[in-house]
């Protein structure tokens, strides 16, 4: 391996490392917050790119009608205890959230032409089919046992996660799809080619890490998360719903879950079922961090990005089997420095 | 009476009911035609594995995704060994399963010192890295597997086809089916069952929980790898497919679908799930227009409806509609006494906690605490809500050790050691929370105090090699029961009980430990007058047996009555110690209890 073949593989790596980062951050992001391991993520990751390739070839994506089919059972259900509680002024705004909006959603789809629009029209139109899949999927799936244990909310994240693979399968089918480059500018620094996608991907993942942080930092709602990471009970006392804080969660983790996704397609071909390893090398970086330290976490993502890149090199079908093996001189370290803390369910 | 009467079994059907399960089973290859013997081969090889999880997920409280891959552990080892070395394939059984049981110990050791989500994190780790070794390694056949895997020979008879296969499968499962009902029918079972009730009960009394979770997360581990040694000498043929991430996450489905607390749940959902997945794959493509693994989408959903509104999965529903028999009585042979721990003569000094401290963060909890309790006496410790009494509690008995400070337990440095290592030593404990195991009966929960006094481990008892110390655990804890007035409870479920007598089913089992030392975290709470009065009764005696009992409690009748001397706790320090009457005149604990006297 010379210099520059280095240098490239470490582009690469650090590109993927990105995109973990990021999804190792809101991996962390729901477990605190909600105690979910929140498996599913990669199938927003999927979803994201899979969405944006239809959206690009003029088909109205299968996401939709999901987004269409889980607001109408969550409006259904939300009218239901409105009604039981009396409260009929609920009623006009369920319905609007959860009914009117992906219709009038997929009446806007149905009607412009897709294929033409602007790259940025449609990473928006995407995120605007995607994202409120995470909240959604909250409300039905997750709410209902918020108070469940660990172990109980992983093993129905898993079922989730399952239940979405299944689905991207039947809406995207098993081909694979890529996405055009957003830019086809690269530089010559020295030696070394930079790929403008490289960049642009390296700033959208660290222009969306600040916009995280000053969302924690500077927000009402941020603050209302990061309290309700550190205490449920106590921010619920101080009136910060735990239903709002989890929507909220699932929102900004099915946000950088999609946006990751319109990142990563361009670079690598996405199929139905690639989000799911996607995601669970964010959660090697997440782990790392002891799934509670976000600069761990994202530290941690940028070297699994870096040693996938270099075992595929050396030692290309055993790629998976290095990133996954890793973990274990991981959680070796982790174990021997956490003290070993009782954890009361 | 119950409202909807419902037939009753008589205990002679009870007992016929496995025999004629048996017989059934002999027959089935006999009569049904090929397609479903084979069905019930792949029934019976994932009950195999899925009953694994039963004991990990559903009584262990622990679970793993990975089970696929120590199948598949199973399935390579043995495929490799006789295909390429013509080893006998009795003995690559052997070899896969000491190699599964060395991935388990490492696996368990790294992953169950951490909190409980790292297990199946890791699992899932372990099951992708593997699926990816099985299809990339050279030797192992890469994707497209191994074949020509020679068939097993049981005495000089050669298993050629899936009707005679089926018989050894079955045979498995039963005994997997007999050594996990066994196991969890014994004083380890009690150990485990105690793991989900949180470690903390569990350690104090006595048991040693980190090695419980490895056992039953290798026992676990071995199943999955003997259910892919049938499987590979079945289908004589292995490939990376069926030992997947996905294949692993199927067996937790089912486990948890049939009813993952039930050793019957286990065969129940593999059942299910088989037929359901043989059926869906047959007309979902047909209704969606597309091939492809859609009956997945289906099983996710069931999972999310399951834990959703019956968390215990279809079993427990199954069985409402099956006439039940009579819960038998657990205690029917008397054993011998335990051996009891020499009494410690009266008067002489049992504990003695010197400048304890205790800090949560910037909260000093407790603050220079010193106290004595000798054989043979009631000392009270009171104190407003806060003073720190529960959290001096947890430091003597070793739940959640001092920052600082000396403990001296029987002329012995303990405050370094772990909780179960005091309770060996002759320390007792109730907590304020009650803390049983609210759907084990009384007399289990009271076992579990004494599994100190019993020392057969998990494979005797898996064996049921080890029914006479049984049976003088379970006579020991019926004694306990009876002595503390609960008697007519014996085989209630614990949690079925109103709080009081829950409290009083902690003092039975922290009495069933034989201790020396008593500690009781507020155990007149909730007590009526009367409960009030035959409890201190029985405190007294205890006290005339020699026993020495500390006790927080709040009831200042039941205090002052009981107590030879109490002392007194405000802000985490000791305000007063004394006779009680002395301390019912002294200035300083007034106003703490009353306010300032102007």
């Amino acid at each position: 391996m010379d210099l520059q073949i280095a240098l490239l593989l470490g582009q690469d790596g650090i590109t993927n490392g990105a995109i973990y980062a990021l999804l190792s951050l809101a991996l962390v992001l729901v477990f605190t917050v909600t105690r979910v391991i929140f498996i599913p993520q990669g199938e927003f990751v999927a979803f994201g790119a899979l969405t944006l390739a239809s959206l690009q070839t003029g088909v109205l994506p299968g996401t939709l009608w999901l987004l269409i089919g889980l607001g109408a059972v969550a409006g259904l259900i939300d009218t239901v205890f409105a009604l039981r509680d009396r409260q009929l002024q609920r009623i006009p705004r369920i319905l609007g959230i959860n009914l009117a909006l992906p219709l009038a959603l997929a009446g806007l789809l149905a009607n412009i032409p897709l294929s033409s629009l602007g790259l940025p029209i449609q990473v928006l139109l995407t995120l605007a089919v995607v994202v409120p899949l995470g909240p959604l999927i909250y409300r039905l799936v997750f709410q209902p046992i918020a108070e469940a244990s660990v172990l109980v909310l992983l093993i129905v994240a898993v079922s989730v996660h399952v239940t979405l693979t299944g689905l991207g399968l039947f809406f995207f089918g098993a081909e694979g799809s890529r996405t055009p480059s957003f830019t086809d500018a690269s530089f010559e620094i020295g030696d070394a080619m930079i790929q403008g996608q490289t960049l642009l991907v390296v700033a959208a993942s660290l222009t969306l890490i600040v916009a995280l942080y000053l969302f924690f930092e500077r927000t009402l709602w941020g603050k209302a998360l990061r309290a309700t990471a550190m205490n449920r009970t106590g921010a619920r006392l101080m009136g910060i719903s735990a239903t709002m804080a989890g929507k909220l969660s699932f929102s900004v983790a099915a946000l950088i879950g999609a946006f990751s996704g319109i990142l990563i397609s361009p670079i690598t071909t996405i199929y139905y079922d690639s989000g799911f390893l996607i995601g669970l090398k964010g959660f090697v970086g997440a782990i790392v961090g002891g799934l509670g330290s976000y600069p761990l976490a994202a530290a941690g993502a940028v070297m699994v990005g870096l040693l996938e890149s270099y075992s595929s090199f050396w030692a290309s079908a055993f790629k998976e089997v290095i990133v996954f093996t890793l973990i274990i001189p991981v959680l070796v370290w982790r174990s021997l420095t956490t003290r070993h803390t009782e954890e009361e369910e | 009476m119950s409202a909807s009467p419902r037939l009753q079994l008589s205990p002679a059907w009870v007992k016929a009911l496995p025999l004629i399960g048996i017989a059934l089973l002999a027959v089935a290859p006999l009569l049904l035609p090929e397609f479903t013997v084979t069905l019930l081969n792949y029934i019976g090889l994932y009950a195999i594995v899925a009953m694994g999880l039963v004991l990990l997920t559903g009584v262990g409280g622990l679970t793993s995704f990975g089970q696929a891959a120590f199948v598949g552990l199973g399935a390579y080892t043995t495929a490799t060994l006789t295909t390429t070395y013509g080893v006998s394939p009795w003995l690559t059984l052997l070899v896969g399963l000491a190699l599964t049981a060395l991935v388990a110990l490492a696996l368990g050791f790294i992953t169950l010192r951490l909190s409980g989500h790292y297990l199946p994190l890791g699992t899932i780790a372990w099951g992708i890295s593997l699926y990816y070794l099985f299809g990339n390694v050279e030797f192992l056949g890469g994707h497209t597997g191994i074949s020509g895997i020679p068939t097993l020979g049981v005495f000089g008879f050669e298993l050629h086809s899936g009707r005679e296969f089926f018989y050894l499968i079955w045979l498995a499962v039963l005994g997997v089916v007999v050594l996990t009902r066994n196991l969890l029918d014994s004083r380890s079972g009690r150990a485990i069952r105690a793991l989900k009730g949180g470690s903390l009960m569990a350690e104090a009394m006595g048991v040693n929980t980190p090695r419980a979770k490895i056992v039953i997360f290798t026992v676990a581990a071995l199943y999955a790898c003997l259910s892919g040694w049938l499987y590979a000498h079945l289908q004589r043929f292995v490939n990376p497919t069926p030992f997947s991430l996905t294949q692993g996450i199927e067996y937790l489905f089912m486990a948890v679908i049939g009813g993952v607390a039930h050793v019957w749940g286990a065969l129940l959902g593999a059942g299910l799930i088989t037929i359901l997945k043989q059926w869906l794959q047959d007309w979902l493509p047909q209704l969606l227009g597309q091939s492809g693994n859609f009956e997945i989408i289906f099983f996710g959903l069931m999972m999310i409806f399951i834990l959703h509104r019956s968390r215990d999965g279809l079993w427990p529903i199954l069985l409402r509609f099956v006439p039940q028999a009579p819960a038998a009585q657990r205690v029917t042979t008397v054993g011998q006494p335990l051996a009891r721990r020499p009494v410690v003569e009266r008067g002489q000094e049992l504990l003695s906690v010197r400048e304890a401290t205790k800090r949560f963060g910037g909260l000093v909890a407790n603050n220079q605490m010193s106290l004595d309790v000798r054989a043979g006496e009631v000392v009270a410790l009171i104190g407003p809500n806060g003073a720190g009494k529960s959290t001096l509690f947890n430091g003597i008995s070793g739940v959640d050790p001092l920052t600082s400070g000396e403990i001296t337990f029987r002329g012995e440095r303990v405050e370094r050691l772990p909780s179960r290592e005091i309770a060996r030593r002759g320390m007792s404990r109730t907590f304020q929370h009650v803390r049983l195991l609210s759907g084990m009966s009384v007399l289990d929960n009271v076992a579990i105090g004494a599994h100190l006094r019993g020392d057969r481990g998990y494979l005797p008892a898996a064996l049921h090699l080890e029914r006479d110390e049984e049976a003088r655990l379970l006579t020991e804890a019926a004694y306990q029961i009876e002595r503390c007035g609960l008697a007519e409870h014996l085989n209630d479920a614990a949690g079925s009980l109103p709080l009081g007598k829950q409290r009083i089913v902690e003092i039975a089992r922290a009495l069933a430990a034989d201790p020396c030392l008593l500690l009781l975290d507020e155990p007149a709470a909730g007590l009526r007058y009367f409960e009030k009065q035959a409890l201190a009764e029985l405190l007294r005696r205890l006290r005339d047996e020699g026993i020495g009992v500390l006790l927080v409690e709040h009831d200042m009748d039941f205090v002052m009555g009981l107590a030879d001397r109490v002392v007194v706790m405000e802000f985490g320090e000791k305000l007063a110690e004394g006779l009680p009457e002395d301390v019912q005149r002294n200035p300083a604990v007034l106003e703490a209890y009353l306010g300032g006297v102007e």
